[in-house]
Parts: C-alpha cells; structure tokens; sequence
C-alpha cells in the first residue's frame, strides 16, 4: 500500500513572528523553518503505519521554494521513502486551491492509496487543502483525524468534531487530514539523517504540471495585534458597575 | 524559566564562516559532512536535546542520584532518557565507521556536545567519558579488545569511565597503589578508587572502566603505572555482558553540583581480584591515559561554555520580566534596561561566543591532525591542539564560575534561592575548574611542557597567526579590535620572555605566573577568534550576505570584548611582571 503525505514548509512553531515594515505581510527573514506541526504529525502517522505493516511505500510532497528540500529531507529521515519538491517562486503565496491543484496531478501520477496531510498550516490557518484535493480528486476524505486503522481495503477515521468522537469508514483511496492528538512525532535518529540524503527527490515546478498558481486573493495589510492597554483598578463595586455600563457599555 | 534552546544561529556561523566547515568537508572520510547534512544534524539535535534533555536539568539535580547496595540508582527524571539518545544514534556521531559509529568531523559533534551539555551537564558527562575511553581504545588497544568493545561503547549501549584517583593519588599520580597481578591471560586488580564519575548506573547493560594499576615489581612513580580493561560484567563468548566482575561500587559522593552524575567510590578485587585486561605495554598507563584525557580536558572546557550559555539565557530572560526601579526615560522598568544588568549580560555573552569560537577551533584542529598525511602539516596541528588545550580548559571553565556567578547576580536574591534554578548553574560550573586536572595543573602544563619545552616556538607561532587578525580588523576598518588584540599580543609575547628567561634564574617564578599566563594568553586567544568573527561578520554586512542583524550583534559584542575584557589582559601582565616574590615572601609558619 502507497502512502501519499503533503507536507509545507512554515515558519517554526517556536518563533515569534512580526509583520514586515510596510505591513504587506510577516518579516519571514533568516527565521527558523520547519514542517509544518501537522504535516509533521501526518508524516509520522505514515510512518507508524509502515513500522506496523498497513503500508510499503510513503512518499512525501511538498509544493515551496528550493529551501523547501529541507524539510522534504526531514520527512526522508523520519522514515518517507522519497520525495516530490514541486518548486515555486520564494515571493508566490501559494493557496490553497492551487496547492490541491498540483496535489491532484501528483495524486494522478501515483495513485497513493492514502493521502495523509495536516488540518492545516499555522502560516495560513485555511484548513482547506485536504478538502479541496478530496473534491478535486474524488476521494473520500475524513477530516480532524485522532486515529487512522487501515482495515482491508478501507479506513477507519476517528475524527474530533464538537460533540466528541466520531468514527468513520472510508473507502481507499481516500484523504485523510490530521489533528493535533493524533501522535507525537519522533525525533529523527542520526543514522537516519544520513541516510535520508541518499534518499531520490524528484524536483518538478508548478509551471511544468500546468497549474496556474497565481494568487486570488490580495493582501490589504498585516498588522500586530494591538496590546493591551494598563488596567485601573476600581474603588468598589458600584464603580464597576458604573464603569462598565457608562463606559464599557457592556451592561 | 529553565528552558534551554541551542544557539544554533552563532554555532552555524562560527562553523560555517568563521572555522572551516566547508574545508573539514572535503577531507577524505568526511565526505558525508556536506552544509546541507551538517544543518540537518544541527537542528535535529538542537530539537532534541533541547525538548528531550533540557527539561530533566532542575529536577534531576533535585533529585540526584542513590546507592542501594552496591546498585546505583539515578535520578528518576533521567528515566528512559539515555536509551532515547542511543536509540538515536547521537553517541555514534564521531566514532568509527569500522565499528558503527559515523565517521563525522568533530567540528561538528563539538557543537552537538554543546547543545548535550547544555541541556543536563550532569547527565552528559556518562557520554563524554565513555567517548573518551572510545579515544584511549582506538589508539591503544589490541584488535580483539577493539572488536570486543568498540561498537557497544560506540553505540553507547555500554558506558565507560576512567579511573585515575585514589585517595592518597590526585593531581600526583605517581602515588597509585591499585595493584594488578599477571595470572594466566588476564591480570588481577585489587584497590580502590574514588571520584569515579557514573561509575556505576542503570542505564547500560555493561559499564567499562578503564583502570591505573602498578604490577608487582613495577617501577616507583608515573614510569610505573599500567592501563587496565576492567568491565563490570565479563564479556560472555556471544561478546555480551556475562558473569558479574569483582567490582563493586561502595559509595557515591555529596556534593556541590552536578547532582545527577553519581560520583562512586568503586573497591576493585574484594573477593578474589577483578579480572583486567592489560592495554598496551606495562608501565606506559600515563601515556595511553593522555590520549583519553587530552580530549577529556577538550571536553571540560567545553563544559564550561555549555553550562555558561545555559546561565546565559536564564539570566536574559529574567532580565526582560522583572520589572524594578527607573531610569531616566522608563518608569518602572524591566531590569535589562540598567546599565549594570547590561555590563553583567554583556560579559556573559562575550566571554561566552569568544570562548565557543576558541574551543571549537581546537577540536577543527583535532579534524586537520587526525586526517593530514602531510607530516608537517599533521605536527603543526598538533602542536596547536596541544597548546590550546591548557588555554580551553583553563581560561573557559574559569570564566563559567564568573559566568554562571553573574547570571545567579542578574537574578539577584532570587537567585541564591534554589527554586530559580540559577544557582545550579553556578553549584555545576564550579567543578569544571577542578575536575581533569585542576586549572592549576592546566596553567603549569601551559608553561612547562607547552611553553618551556620549545622555548616558546608553539606560542609565538600561535601568536604570529593571531597577528593577523590584527591586520584584518584594520582593513575591516574595526580599530578598536585591531588596537586591543595588538595590546594583548605584546603583553603575551613579554609574558613568555619573561617565562624563558628570569624562570631559569628562579624557579617559582614560571610555577607563581602560570595561572596568570594561562588566563593571559586564554583571554587573548578566544579574544582573536571573537575579533576574527567579528571581521567575517563585518565582511557579510559589506556583501549584505547573511543575517544582517545577527552579524551587527556579533561586531558589537567584539567591541565590547575589546573595551571591557582585553583590558583584563594587561592587568595579567602586570602581576606577571611583579614575578613570584610577594606571592613566596610570607613564610609558611604565618599563615
């Protein structure tokens, strides 16, 4: 069984970000990058259902910058087999149809059984993609996963949803898009690292598979969040009853 | 806030721009050390031993570790943590491919060691050591003793220690009396050892010591001293760890700092004699023990720059939370904006970046030596590793004290409260300047067999390439730097003079001034390799190449080392100069 997962690279989960000077977006200069927290957890789930014996193949794809290898890399040395950097221009806000776009034609080409990718990125926090490449690709897809069985043919999804846990039965091939709980990724070993160079990674641009990824939707203007003004602190009760229906006007 | 997070921008720039990375690359064996592989390792063990070793620190110190019988038991925050990094395969970065370690530069496992001993110094000194008795074995060991431990040690599957003191045998090795008799294909030892660091524990299958011993009839003194294999649990013929050895842990130390590491007192030979296996030659123990401990005092003065940075940062992130008192322009502001508090993290962060530049620099020059086949060039690398090793040691772990001691000031009464976590930082520092040869013994090392041997050739070379750097500040336009280093040049070059010459006329002379020399010549040394980052950074900025920002921080922090440390160099000089007199004149029964 082959196993697709799509991966982004992203600003590292750890870093404070700042949006640039002329507020047309975030200063990403000389941040740390990494994968993609739930595309982490997606690669991770791949591998565990390889170490398990559910899977043969795990192909990890990325669509990004030629940075991106990177990261492409770190899913080989977690334990992906090969890698697909689909490369786009640095400057190009790639979103999410065109990211679904470029994914259905890899999906095409391969024919994965499973398609694993993260809920989201925390850059653009679209929850979107997976979505799109169902429709796209007429898979079946189970969204919010906490749990993934692969069970003769089909998946077993068990999703987060607000009401609790609700498990679905997906025919293969299908999507399926990863919550925060559903593993915790490992640290990829030292012999892995290196052997993960001598892993193939096919390099293809978005122009060469046809898609237009030029971008919809224009960005008016990035800002910080305003900080929060001091407090007062208020002498009694009927102070604060005042304050907040004269001045707050809450009540 | 005790949370530790490599500081991978300043290793990736030193290793890069500053050392030569790119050159260790190219080296035959290390063709594997491409810049993407080095920055893939880089980060993945930055992750690593800051989210998986960084947080055992504070309570495995509280905790500490237990004898229970003659078992050690270790602090249970430590629980799982050394199979985790053996399971990933951080112990195997250097050692040999033949025995399946990976073969890499140590330029780059000096800066994962960094990120390791940062994150539990405690912890990372059973690594460290059982990396040292790798070293010894390699270079000194049969082919069978190599094909029966290399790879467990490698791995890190067994550990291993070096046993060196007695209670009546320190810094004077001369007075070892553990004895070791010849029967059949193996000796027998007998003795007891103290300061035995992890010499026994729970996390390995198999712990190999490395033991010194006199044989009977062995001559008196250092000329009389044999190295011995003693492992805990004999070798079985499957080469796994078989019948127990009569060696036995009989007490574990209470002590300042490093509360995690279990310091044993370990009795060889209580029942019928613990079975060694005799390294080498008789009688040439020291020598084979040098190997171990030359890298080993590496590695403690790295110690000292881990266990700095993490002080560091702990002390500049309580800098810009605690809010206290005004300055002209800040009603109640964070303490980072005092003059003070800035001189404090200012000298902790210049000593620190001067002092990783200085010790990385040695191990690349272990990288050059360990691969040349020029013989010139094989001895030029090691005439330097030999040289700086005294100035890593020594200047580095003295500076932690003072290091760690500022970010425990920084944090102010908070800080001699054990609950900051501050304090530990400090309690751990403090043995780096005793353990591998107190600082005193580094200092008289520096001016007796480094300094005095050659007549000062090794360091006026060592001075003729940092003069460089003089010139190379000037054409950067960097003058402060060029004017300070060219001060502190002189003030070494007189320091030797007067070493070589007035030394000869009176003894305590080179033994009184060698602290000063070795603190001269340290602070020096790691001041040129600041200045000459210093320079690459300006270099970047001029190409705007790099991080403009971090290389700007790097000028700045140069300058200051210049201003506000070099200074200390001549004042070294001075006392230098004063010789041995009033240090010798008051008569013992005074004191």
């Amino acid at each position: 069984m082959k196993v697709l997962v799509a991966i982004k690279r992203a600003v590292d989960y750890n870093v404070k970000v700042r949006p640039n000077s002329d507020g047309s977006g975030v200063d990403l200069n000389n941040l740390k990058m990494s994968i993609n927290p739930f595309c982490e957890i997606a690669v991770e789930e791949a591998v565990r259902l390889k170490e398990k014996g559910a899977v043969t193949e795990i192909i990890v794809v990325s669509l990004g910058p030629q940075k991106a290898q990177e990261q492409v890399r770190a899913a080989l040395a977690m334990g992906a087999d090969r890698g697909i950097l689909i490369k786009i221009e640095e400057t190009i806000e790639i979103e999410p149809l065109a990211i679904a776009k470029c994914l259905k034609i890899v999906c095409d080409e391969e024919k994965p059984d499973l398609v694993l990718m993260g809920k989201q990125s925390i850059d653009g926090d679209n929850n979107q993609t997976g979505q799109m490449l169902a429709a796209l690709a007429r898979y079946p897809q189970g969204t919010f996963a906490s749990e993934v069985v692969i069970d003769n043919g089909s998946v077993f999804v068990t999703r987060e949803i607000d009401g609790g846990l609700q498990t679905i039965k997906l025919a293969l091939p299908a999507i399926v898009t990863t919550d925060l709980r559903l593993n915790v990724p490992r640290y990829a070993s030292l012999p892995n690292i290196m052997k993960a160079k001598q892993k193939p990674i096919r390099e293809i641009t978005a122009e060469e598979l046809g898609v237009d990824i030029t971008s919809r939707v224009s960005i008016v203007s990035v800002s910080a969040p305003v900080g929060r003004p001091e407090g007062v602190k208020v002498g009694s009760v009927d102070e604060l009853l005042d304050k907040l229906k004269n001045e707050a006007k809450v009540i | 806030m005790t949370t530790y997070s490599a500081p991978l921008d300043d290793i990736k720039f030193l290793l890069n721009n500053v050392l030569e990375m790119p050159s260790i690359s190219k080296l035959p064996g290390f063709e594997d050390a491409t810049p993407d592989m080095v920055d893939a390792i880089l980060n993945e063990a930055a992750r690593f031993y800051g989210e998986v070793l960084a947080p055992t620190n504070k309570l495995a110190d509280s905790q500490g570790s237990r004898l229970d019988g003659d078992r050690v038991v270790t602090a249970p925050a430590l629980d799982g943590i050394y199979k985790q990094i053996v399971n990933a395969g951080w112990p195997g970065l250097t050692g040999s491919r033949d025995f399946g370690g990976q073969g890499l530069p140590m330029l780059l496992s000096v800066a994962v060691d960094e990120m390791s001993q940062s994150a539990n110094m405690a912890f990372s000194l059973c690594p460290m050591l059982t990396k040292g008795v790798v070293t010894a074995l390699n270079i000194y060991g049969s082919s069978d003793q190599k094909k029966m431990y290399l790879s467990n040690l490698i791995s890190g599957a067994w550990s291993g220690t070096m046993n060196l003191t007695e209670p009546q045998a320190g810094s004077d090795l001369s007075a070892v009396k553990t004895k070791a008799t010849l029967n059949g294909d193996h000796y027998l030892l007998s003795g007891q050892k103290i300061y035995i660091t992890w010499g026994d524990h729970d996390f390995t299958d198999n712990i190999i010591h490395l033991v010194l011993a006199r044989t009977p009839g062995a001559p008196e003194g250092v000329k009389g001293i044999s190295l011995f294999i003693v492992p805990k649990f004999l070798i079985n013929d499957n080469g796994e760890a078989g019948e127990r050895n009569d060696v036995r842990c009989v007490g574990i130390e209470h002590k300042l700092g490093i509360h995690a590491s279990p310091t044993c007192t370990l009795s060889f030979g209580e029942k019928d004699g613990a079975i060694g296996y005799l390294i080498g030659d008789e009688n040439q123990g020291l020598v084979y023990m040098f190997a171990m401990m030359n890298e080993a005092r590496l590695a403690v003065g790295l110690q000292g720059i881990s266990v700095s940075e993490r002080a560091y940062q702990q002390a500049v992130y309580f800098a810009k939370e605690r809010v206290q008192g005004s300055t002209p322009d800040n009603k109640n502001t964070t303490i980072i904006h005092h003059p003070d508090v800035r001189r404090m993290l200012m000298t902790m962060r210049a000593l620190i970046e001067s002092g990783r530049a200085l010790t990385y620099s040695a191990f690349m020059h272990e990288d050059y030596m360990h691969k040349s086949d020029n013989k010139e060039r094989k001895t030029y690398h090691q005439r330097r590793i030999d040289l700086l090793t005294p100035l890593v040691k020594g200047w580095c772990t003295e500076n932690s004290v003072e290091i760690t001691s500022l970010g425990l000031q920084i944090h102010g009464g908070m800080g001699f409260i054990e609950e900051t976590g501050a304090a530990q930082h400090m309690r751990d520092a403090r043995i780096l300047p005793i353990y591998e040869g107190t600082n005193g013994i580094q200092a008289l090392d520096l001016v007796g067999r480094k300094l005095s041997r050659d007549k000062g050739k090794a360091a006026i070379e060592l001075l003729e390439d940092l003069s460089l750097i003089v010139r190379d500040s000037r054409v950067a336009k960097l003058e402060v730097l060029a004017n300070s280093l060219e001060a502190s040049l002189a003030a070494c070059k007189e320091a030797i003079t007067i070493l070589l010459t007035e030394g000869k006329q009176d003894w305590t002379i080179p033994c009184a001034s060698a602290f000063n020399v070795m603190m001269l010549m340290g602070g020096t040394a790691a001041g040129a390799m600041l200045a000459k980052s210093a320079i690459v950074a300006s270099n970047l900025n001029d190409k705007s190449s790099g991080n403009a920002i971090f290389n700007k921080n790097k000028i700045l922090t140069a300058i200051f080392y210049a201003e506000q440390v070099m200074p200390r160099n001549t004042a070294y000089l001075e006392a230098i100069r004063a010789g041995s007199k009033s240090i010798m004149a008051l008569d013992v029964k005074y004191f």
